[in-house]
């Protein structure tokens, strides 16, 4: 049986659908992420989880059971809220010993379990601070002690890391996974960050206008978006509109707009006519000279308009003679600086393979 | 170097002169004052007369001479202690509602809570007379419910209760803007996130709300306490006989008796006993909400 179960939520503001027919399950264990962008309805099914609102329509049901009429304080659930809402006037001792206070803790079981906790944030040596006192990354810390202590059965976790900087973010997301590992406590996260849901994940639900666009694992996410909004959401992408001509075995003949006749793979029930869009990510476009990608069964000719460098690696705009743009990534490998020492205005081809790249229905 | 000397006095200088010529000098006076004779028809005696000079510590000998006025320091501590309480407990939920209602109310509530003050402080303490008389509806409302319970009627004018009433009625808002200030300024997340950690409505106010509003809460006593203890226009048209506090002891040895000396030394001693009360309500403060 699934941990957490949501059967057809809805929740209306006024004219406005927040959260439309949602339905999905989530294990014990799971580190599940909502993403979204911003109004796509990922916090208000936070909150309908913790209590703080109501649905419309629909369950959420724990271990089961509906806990509809189950105020938030007796949910078996915390929250760590994006501005971690510690409580100023209790150290930080006293604020992870919060929820063990409200359950009627004993003094002597509070002690050990707080130590504990703070041990496993690596906080010992805060106890006695004011959250005044801590720095941001500190804070969290401090949050996410809070939410575990008295081991609920489902951490909510309102986009927690957005208050950091970039830096910090990074090591706290590792911080993150190895807390929750450790823990075992399940963990439903929801962000608009998607480096930092896929980073994080077991299961993402990608969010769009109070629906699930999809949910899959990080890597099907990625691989295998299921349309133009997951594609376009989840990372760069070329994105083009495209008609099946020829469906085959294996692979298929489309004609894209601003490429003409191309072979991609061929997705599962598409029928000649069909409209729908071409993509392909960056990283699997490749950028050379004419003779170096012959092998390839797509390659097009332009110019190189534009160059990207951020390090680890270089995203190219190629213009195609038609003003198609195609952005191509390659990892920058050599000590040297960029992978290729191309020039603005360089006449370069871009290629990709057969296999590569994906039809997705309207 | 010289700059910055100017700067210095520029800065420091002129409250500095203020608080010399409004509050010690005065101060000075006071207690120079209160070791001297009184004059023959009021006011003081001359200092230096018959070539030695008049100092004399009888008003102090005589203060703790006669157990009375000690005795109207506690029973002035003890009003002012309960005006303070019942002031607390009366503006607390009043403020804690006008940081709930919506914006646009919040100012017109607040509005109303300071909207006395337009009138004479007199006018309105008289008014309570009226209130509180023995042919007011309120009084004959109360006495017929005494009376059915077969005890005698009560006289509520010119009693402890009628001063106590002066005192919370002219002192409440002193009480409801610290309050209230303290109150808006609480991030509502916080009571989220208390309820979401297992805290119910009771538990969310003491261990949340309470603590964090303990500034006001001081903020607001020290503004209720101190004049309170002052106070002699309340207890004169309220109070009966019997209800004098230490503001009319002061008050008549400048006015009636005439014993300038006497009143210096009463007022000296009020002002070290709220200086020592400030004192340990820092200590205590201090010691609770040094982090806060």
């Amino acid at each position: 049986m699934a941990l957490l179960e949501l059967r057809n939520l809805t929740r209306r503001f006024g004219s406005l659908t927040a959260v439309d027919n949602v339905s999905l399950s989530i294990e014990a264990g799971e580190f599940f992420t909502l993403l979204g962008p911003s109004g796509c309805g990922k916090t208000t099914i936070l909150r309908m989880i913790a209590g703080f609102d109501l649905p419309d329509a629909g369950e959420i049901l724990l271990d089961g059971k509906n806990i509809a009429a189950t105020p938030p304080e007796e949910r078996p659930l915390h929250t760590v809220f994006q501005s971690y809402a510690l409580f100023p006037h209790l150290s930080v001792a006293d604020n992870v010993a919060f929820p063990l206070k409200m359950s009627k803790v004993s003094a002597e079981e509070t002690r050990r379990r707080v130590a504990e906790m703070l041990d496993t944030v690596h906080l010992s040596d805060k106890a006695d601070a004011f959250p005044h006192e801590l720095s941001g990354g500190q804070k969290q810390r401090v949050a996410l002690a809070r939410g575990l202590v008295n081991k609920p059965r489902l951490l909510l976790l309102d986009e927690p890391l957005g208050a950091l900087d970039h830096k910090l973010r990074e090591e706290m997301q590792i911080e993150l996974i190895n807390l929750q590992r450790t823990v075992g406590v399940t963990f439903v996260f929801v962000t608009h960050s998607q480096p930092e849901a896929l980073a994080l994940s077991h299961r993402i639900a990608v969010m769009n206008e109070g629906h699930i666009e999809q949910l899959g694992t990080p890597a099907h996410i990625y691989g295998q978006p299921v349309n133009r909004f997951v594609a376009d959401f989840i990372g760069d992408i070329n994105l083009m509109n495209a008609q099946v001509e020829a469906p085959g075995e294996t692979s298929v003949h489309l004609a894209v707009a601003g490429l003409g006749r191309i072979v991609a793979p061929a997705p599962s029930g598409v029928k000649p006519g069909q409209s729908g869009a071409f993509a392909i990510r960056p990283e699997q476009v490749q950028i050379g000279a004419e003779d170096e990608l012959a092998n390839l069964a797509n390659r097009f000719t332009g110019t190189l308009r534009d160059f990207l460098y951020v390090g680890d690696v270089t995203t190219y705009k190629v213009e195609l003679a038609n003003g198609t743009i195609i952005r191509a990534l390659l990892p920058n490998t050599s000590s040297g600086g960029r992978a290729r020492f191309l020039e603005m205005g360089d006449s370069v081809t871009v290629a990709w393979p057969a296999e590569a790249g994906m039809f997705l229905h309207e | 170097m010289n700059k910055e000397r100017l700067t210095r006095w520029l800065t420091f200088g002129p409250p500095f002169i203020f608080m010399v010529v409004f509050f010690v000098l005065p101060a000075f006076i006071m207690v120079a004052a209160s070791f001297r004779f009184p004059g023959e028809y009021g006011g003081l005696a001359p200092m230096f007369e018959n070539g030695t000079w008049q100092f004399t510590l009888e008003t102090y000998r005589f203060f703790f001479s006669d157990f009375i006025y000690t005795e109207i320091f506690l029973k002035s501590f003890f009003i002012a202690g309960l005006t303070t309480l019942i002031c607390i407990a009366l503006a607390y939920p009043l403020a804690l509602l006008i940081t709930r209602v919506p914006k646009r109310f919040r100012d017109v509530m607040v509005l109303l809570v300071v909207l006395p003050f337009a009138s004479n402080f007199l006018i309105r303490v008289y008014a309570w007379m009226i209130i509180l008389g023995p042919q007011s509806a309120f009084s004959t409302a109360v006495n017929s419910v005494v009376t059915a319970f077969g005890f005698e009627p009560v006289p509520l004018l010119f009693s402890p209760f009628a001063v106590i009433v002066g005192m919370v009625y002219v002192h409440l808002p002193f009480m409801v803007l610290p309050l209230y200030t303290n109150l808006e300024k609480h991030d509502p997340i916080l009571l989220d996130a208390a309820q979401d950690l297992g805290a119910n409505a009771w538990q969310r106010f003491w261990k949340v709300t309470w603590p964090l509003s303990l500034p006001g809460v001081y903020a607001g006593s020290a503004l209720v306490f101190i004049p309170v203890l002052g106070m002699f226009a309340v207890p004169d048209i309220l109070g009966g006989t019997g209800d004098i506090l230490i503001g009319n002891l002061i008050k008549e040895q400048f006015l009636g008796t005439r014993d300038w000396p006497f009143g210096s030394t009463l007022s000296i001693m009020l002002t070290l006993a709220v200086l020592a009360i400030a004192a340990l309500a820092m200590r205590y403060s201090r010691k609770s909400l040094s982090h806060a």
